[in-house]
């Protein structure tokens, strides 16, 4: 992977000073973007659903001239930055409520009622914890609360792949 | 990565890829890509038992957490970056691996399209590499990577082709777009032999190169 990211400097040199060498340099930088955003993409997985598409120039393989190199470069860029900042926002999101499923676990019955997902603290899986009182209604007039949590739902069936 | 005792065969033969040429401006400004290919004898048909049982054994070992890190691998990765390079959107023109691997998620498994197609399908889901085919008896001289010349057009394809488009051509003339699009104008039907033809770009060592061939090559032989 690394030999991507490399300048083509024997390259370059053999080919001249002319836009040609722009051109190299700008698709370094478009395959150092693109692993960027690829490992944002997987990082993101299955949290959120991160939008990497960037136009493409043509609609069938050619070789791009600088201004479209440019147009790709920065259009990745761009959904870089768009894609920290989402990434960040959700970090902000999921930290607070990794705070406030501790103070729900120290004390359920402060937050009574209360329901925060896997999803919710960024875990896999679709359990959650949820602030429940014990013996139903006779618990809830005792003031008897717990912290109920679910192990997610179950597989829903064999994969159809190995059923054949 | 499975041997290719899985299908059930294994060559008594070794293949020896052929080296294509790539037009020279071509080669100067995307340095590493290459075309090479092997001519194995077998037609267009419905693929055998041992290739149906590796597309299942490949279906139950592939899911959705592959298809999304695949992009994090260095051979889907480097073709990412080629389509990037030439103008493509590769989350709306997929590469071949990222293809496969959609279409495996939509359908639920590698359905069979019949030979040479499921061969690729299990060599490029194995190897990652970009792999066509060609039907060889068709094949004029040495196949190269090179853009289209005022006027070409694609065989089985109406209209001509915006000059510069970067196509695989054989000596004659255009057989297919370099990648993107459908049209292989007929050329994806061998009726004797099959030339499999694999697309190397920057960042795609030789090896697995080698490997998607003989892989592909094992299939369509078993």
């Amino acid at each position: 992977m690394p030999d991507l990211l490399d300048r083509n400097t024997l390259t370059a040199l053999r080919v001249g000073g002319d836009e040609r060498l722009a051109r190299a340099e700008l698709r370094r930088q478009i395959a150092r973007l693109e692993h960027e955003l690829c490992r944002l993409s997987v990082e993101a997985f299955p949290r959120l659903d991160l939008d990497t598409a960037v136009p493409g120039h043509f609609r069938e393989p050619r070789v791009a001239g600088l201004e479209e190199l440019e147009r790709v470069r920065d259009a990745l860029a761009e959904r870089i930055a768009g894609a920290r900042l989402v990434l960040k926002e959700q970090s902000v999101v999921e930290t607070r409520n990794r705070d406030l499923l501790r103070q729900m676990l120290a004390a359920p019955a402060e937050h009574k009622w209360l329901r925060i997902s896997r999803a919710d603290v960024g875990e896999p899986g679709c359990g959650h914890w949820h602030s429940r009182p014990r013996l139903g209604p006779l618990g809830m007039l005792m003031g008897w609360w717990r912290v109920k949590i679910s192990s997610g739902c179950p597989l829903s069936g064999r994969l159809a792949a190995v059923e054949r | 990565m499975a041997g290719i005792g899985a299908t059930g065969s294994d060559l008594d033969w070794e293949p020896l890829p052929e080296q294509g040429w790539v037009a020279p401006h071509l080669a100067a400004e995307f340095p590493g890509l290459g075309i090479a290919w092997v001519e194995v004898e077998g037609r267009a048909a419905r693929s055998p038992e041992p290739v149906l049982r590796r597309l299942r054994d490949l279906s139950d070992r592939f899911y959705g957490s592959h298809a999304i890190h695949m992009r994090e691998r260095p051979i889907p990765w480097a073709y990412r970056v080629f389509f990037r390079q030439i103008g493509l959107d590769p989350d709306r023109t997929r590469t071949p691996v990222e293809q496969l691997a959609l279409d495996r998620l939509h359908d639920g498994a590698f359905t069979t399209h019949g030979m040479p197609a499921d061969a690729l399908t299990i060599a490029t889901v194995e190897t990652g590499v970009a792999l066509r085919a060609f039907d060889a008896t068709r094949l004029n001289g040495k196949l190269c990577i090179r853009d289209s010349a005022p006027g070409e057009s694609l065989p089985g394809k109406p209209g001509e082709m915006a000059q510069g488009t970067l196509t695989i051509a054989d000596e004659q003339a255009p057989l297919a777009l370099l990648f993107g699009g459908s049209s292989n104008g007929g050329q994806l039907e061998p009726e004797r032999r099959t030339a499999i033809v694999a697309v190397q770009v920057k960042g795609v060592p030789q090896a697995a190169i080698d490997e998607a061939l003989w892989i592909a090559c094992a299939a369509i032989e078993s």
